[in-house]
């Protein structure tokens, strides 16, 4: 018994020495005060040092909080309980979290700094006329490969994958729309089919391609590339360009076909409580130099095109991640295709990937 | 002062517990699961459970669970047996503990490089001459990375079996001429079953739902009724479907429980 | 069965804890990884280190993490001990495998479950999501592993040891005190212990139930998954591990040199 009391003051000592130093330094870096704004965002997709620019500029101190899935992310804002002032989401989340009646619109008069950003990106079909969201980090959806394993392969068409030689050799992202979109884009329909007709064409498709995949993996795919583990992997472009840093033999393709285009937009949620201080933190991010000097730490690309001035010119002028015109144009946003749609879409997945047993 | 009420004093905060952290959310559960996806009130979601995909999951997923349970209890009694002849014992068993302290994700994208092509596992392979293997998503990864998660929860209640044994016993049995094996088969392993089972509850139960491996380690060859849920929740936001098979989780450990339960002892 | 420990035996530990550290190692000896990622060793660096102790973020977040493991490991073992206790002592062994049942309803639902449904519990109740929301989250899905750990030891308690401690005239306070709590000890520290284990790799439940800037390393961790996890992780994990397996060899010796059994009576 003297024992278990002996633990017990033991635990609760060091715990209550726990919760002063963390009292201590939530003090010292000013989170327990009054002007906060509390930013919602993936994990480290925004450089630091831009939140203590904006935090010296205005006075707010900024918290900020990560999430790791759109999904997951909505049930968040959707239940409430949290006081999230700014919040990135993609595209579709977007346009559903508008139809949820989630987001509060954008007071564009508060926003001058909108003017920076390239009109091809602006009045998409999630959120006409930008009433809600504003575009953050935009990309693609193609190919990584390795050129020092697959010397003789410019992945230019879908249907490279297909290759009898690369059996085993495909990482797959775990996503319904990104694999069941590349079997339609492969067949020449649109990404945003929904005839199931089209749909059981693209599923008996990739079914071929089973014997080529590895593995249909997550985040880790970075690492698996990095380490030359495969040779080709399906990415979305912001990955890719990730990878390519860590590993040189590395190269990127959009096919030809056509494929996705995507989007991380800055929003502001109903629970909001800093709505001025969001819409300052939305326009500062908006400046030219502090969205060059945030896309040179995040690495994606950025809608900002008085941006691309002060970014270096090998960045901008990679046509793979800074795709022409002519390219974009092929591009397909994902439209949301209402919830039956998409659990039909996640069915099929779902026996696609039964059947790689 | 011993009357009933006082008696069920310090039961009242398990029953708090109970009410409001395990039957409040059941009925929840419950509930979702009527709702099709458009949340109309129906019975689709359990329609949908006996097709063959979801069937098939559950088999593997108890398939993946047994072999999971067997070989984590078969690494787990002889090194609990070992580590209670072992001189520093609590410290060791401590030891044991410490690893799993450490976030799964990272330990996830450790074994990652391990088991990977040019990783140490394959590196050893090729200096035994056996040559490089395809490790990594395989079904051996899964089920190693598996009991390497398990293996603690495993260890500690036989540990505490093995511990509360009555070396007389041992000697008893000695004395009387039996062979170690007679022993452990007679004496050691009947006294022990109480930890062994409840070792296998702890392991057997969650394994069945198990799912951030399937993809870090098995790269999606690997699929349970976990994943399953985890895309209705996450990916699809069907919570129906998902509780659906949530309810059919909660009922297949009820039966396992009954199935297992307690027995009592000198009653 | 020889008390000794044999080769063999030392062996069969060795591969045991071998395999048990191997990735432990793997992320420590990364950490010092002058590449940036966990491919490649390029060169030796402390880079990430100096990093981490500048970062007071981070540092908040450790120490949250720390504090709900321990708080939530030790409220649910208070509260899943005296719930076992009190399974012990139903009549009915249906009853007991009910309550067992539902006791192990947590364990049995995946993550995503419990953290949904504890949110819509939360927020239908109006519980501000933070500190104590995650604690109460902890604490909820540690007790079953509480009681699992704990009954076992309890069911093999002989029913005349409290019956003759009745009889002379002991009061149930005693009784419990003096001769359940005891004999269950190492019952209630392995409970303990797992309770730390399921707080510390929790992320789905705590993700769902957090808000207002609380946050615990699993979150963090899990968070930075899309953009690639960075080397400072591996040198937090390493100090974290290191802290850890020194608090656990100087408490073991402290309380061995105090004429304890062992760790803090693992032993009866």
């Amino acid at each position: 018994m003297k024992n278990l009391i002996q633990a017990f003051l033991a635990v609760l000592v060091v715990s209550i020495i726990c919760l002063i130093a963390i009292n201590r330094l939530n003090a010292s870096a000013g989170y327990s005060g009054t002007n906060t704004l509390t930013v919602y965002n993936w994990g480290d997709y925004i450089d630091e040092e831009v939140i203590d620019q904006f935090e010296e500029e205005t006075g707010i101190t900024v918290i900020y909080e990560t999430f790791d899935s759109n999904e997951a992310m909505m049930t968040k804002i959707q239940q409430g309980g949290t006081t999230y002032d700014v919040a990135v989401p993609s595209e579709y989340m977007i346009q559903k979290m508008i139809e949820e009646d989630l987001l509060i619109e954008l007071d564009h008069s508060k926003l001058p700094n909108l003017k920076n950003i390239d009109e091809r990106f602006m009045d998409l079909s999630f959120d006409p006329g930008n009433k809600f969201s504003v575009p953050y980090f935009w990309g693609t959806v193609g190919i990584v490969f390795n050129t020092k394993m697959l010397p003789d392969m410019d992945f230019k068409s879908w249907e490279d994958l297909w290759h009898p030689e690369l059996k085993n050799d495909i990482l797959l992202v775990d996503g319904a729309r990104e694999v069941i979109g590349m079997g339609l884009n492969s067949l020449g329909y649109s990404l945003n089919d929904t005839n199931k007709d089209h749909l059981q064409e693209a599923q008996d498709k990739l079914n071929t391609l089973t014997p080529n995949i590895k593995a249909i993996v997550g985040d880790e795919n970075k690492l698996l590339m990095a380490n030359g583990e495969a040779p080709v992997a399906l990415v979305w472009s912001g990955d890719a360009s990730e990878i390519m840093f860590e590993n040189e033999d590395l190269d990127y393709s959009v096919p030809e076909e056509g494929s996705n285009l995507w989007f991380d937009n800055m929003v502001i949620p109903k629970t909001a409580k800093n709505i001025e201080g969001a819409h300052q933190f939305i326009n500062f991010m908006l400046d030219a130099e502090v969205a060059a000097q945030n896309t040179e730490y995040v690495s994606y690309s950025t809608p900002n095109k008085e941006a691309l001035k002060y970014m270096p010119e090998e960045m901008v002028n990679d046509e793979r991640f800074y795709p022409s015109p002519e390219l974009t144009d092929k591009l397909e946003v994902y439209d949301n295709l209402g919830k039956k749609n998409l659990a039909y879409y996640n069915e099929l997945f779902l026996e696609f990937k039964m059947y790689r047993k | 002062m011993e009357n009933k009420v006082t008696r069920n004093l310090y039961m009242i905060p398990y029953a708090l517990w109970i009410i409001f952290f395990v039957i409040a959310p059941i009925l929840l559960v419950v509930y979702y699961s009527f709702l099709d996806i458009e949340g109309n009130f129906s019975l689709v979601n359990y329609q949908n459970f006996f097709t063959s995909t979801y069937l098939q999951m559950t088999l593997s997923s108890f398939w993946y669970a047994f072999l999971i349970t067997a070989i984590s209890l078969l690494v787990a009694y002889p090194t609990a047996l070992f580590l209670t002849r072992t001189k520093h014992k609590q410290l060791w068993l401590l030891l044991i503990i410490v690893p799993s302290w450490i976030n799964l994700l990272l330990k996830a994208y450790a074994f990652i490089g391990i088991f990977g092509t040019y990783g140490a596992a394959n590196n050893f392979l090729e200096f035994l001459g056996i040559g490089s293997q395809q490790i990594l998503f395989t079904d051996f990864s899964f089920v190693f990375v598996s009991v390497y998660i398990f293996i603690p929860f495993m260890i500690l209640p036989i540990f505490n079996a093995l511990e509360s044994l009555n070396p007389t016993l041992l000697d008893a049995a000695n004395d009387l001429g039996a062979s170690k094996w007679t022993t452990f088969r007679r004496v050691v392993f009947p006294l022990t079953i109480d930890g062994v089972k409840s070792g296998c509850q702890v392991v057997f139960i969650p394994a069945l739902s198990l799912f951030m491996l399937t993809r870090l380690i098995a790269g999606n060859r690997v699929i349970t009724l976990g994943t399953a849920i985890e895309q209705h929740f996450l990916v699809t936001q069907d919570w129906g479907m998902g509780s659906t098979i949530a309810v059919f989780l909660i009922i297949i450990m009820f039966v396992i429980i009954s199935l297992t339960g307690i027995r009592k002892r000198g009653a | 069965m020889s008390r000794k420990s044999s080769p063999f035996a030392n062996l069969f530990l060795f591969i045991i804890f071998f395999v048990l550290y191997a990735p432990i190692f793997y992320l420590i000896f990364y950490s010092f990884n002058s590449g940036g990622t966990m491919s490649g060793f390029e060169g030796f660096t402390l880079d990430w280190y100096k990093e981490l102790f500048s970062d007071t973020r981070l540092l908040i977040i450790v120490l949250n993490t720390v504090v709900i493991a321990l708080l939530s490991a030790l409220i649910s073992t208070i509260i899943g001990v005296f719930g076992a206790i009190g399974i012990r002592e139903m009549k009915r062994k249906r009853n007991q495998n009910s309550i067992l049942g539902l006791n192990n309803v947590l364990i049995v639902s995946p993550d995503v479950i419990i953290g949904a449904s504890f949110l819509i519990l939360f927020t239908m109740a109006g519980i501000q999501l933070g500190f104590y929301s995650v604690l109460l989250s902890h604490i909820a899905f540690s007790i079953p592993i509480v009681v699992l750990m704990v009954l076992p030891k309890l069911m093999e308690m002989s029913p005349s040891l409290i019956d003759a401690a009745h009889d002379l005239g002991a009061s149930r306070w005693n009784v419990l005190t003096k001769v359940i709590l005891p004999y269950i000890t190492p019952g209630i520290f392995a409970g303990f212990f797992m309770a730390l284990t399921y707080s510390l790799d929790d992320f789905a439940v705590t993700f769902f139930v957090t808000g207002n800037g609380f946050s615990t390393l699993s979150v963090e961790i899990y968070s930075l998954a899309r953009q690639g996890i960075s080397l400072n992780i591996n040198a937090l994990s390493a100090l974290i591990f290191l802290v850890t397996v020194v608090l656990v060899i100087v408490y073991y010796y402290i309380s061995r040199r105090a004429g304890n059994q062992g760790m803090g009576g693992m032993r009866r």
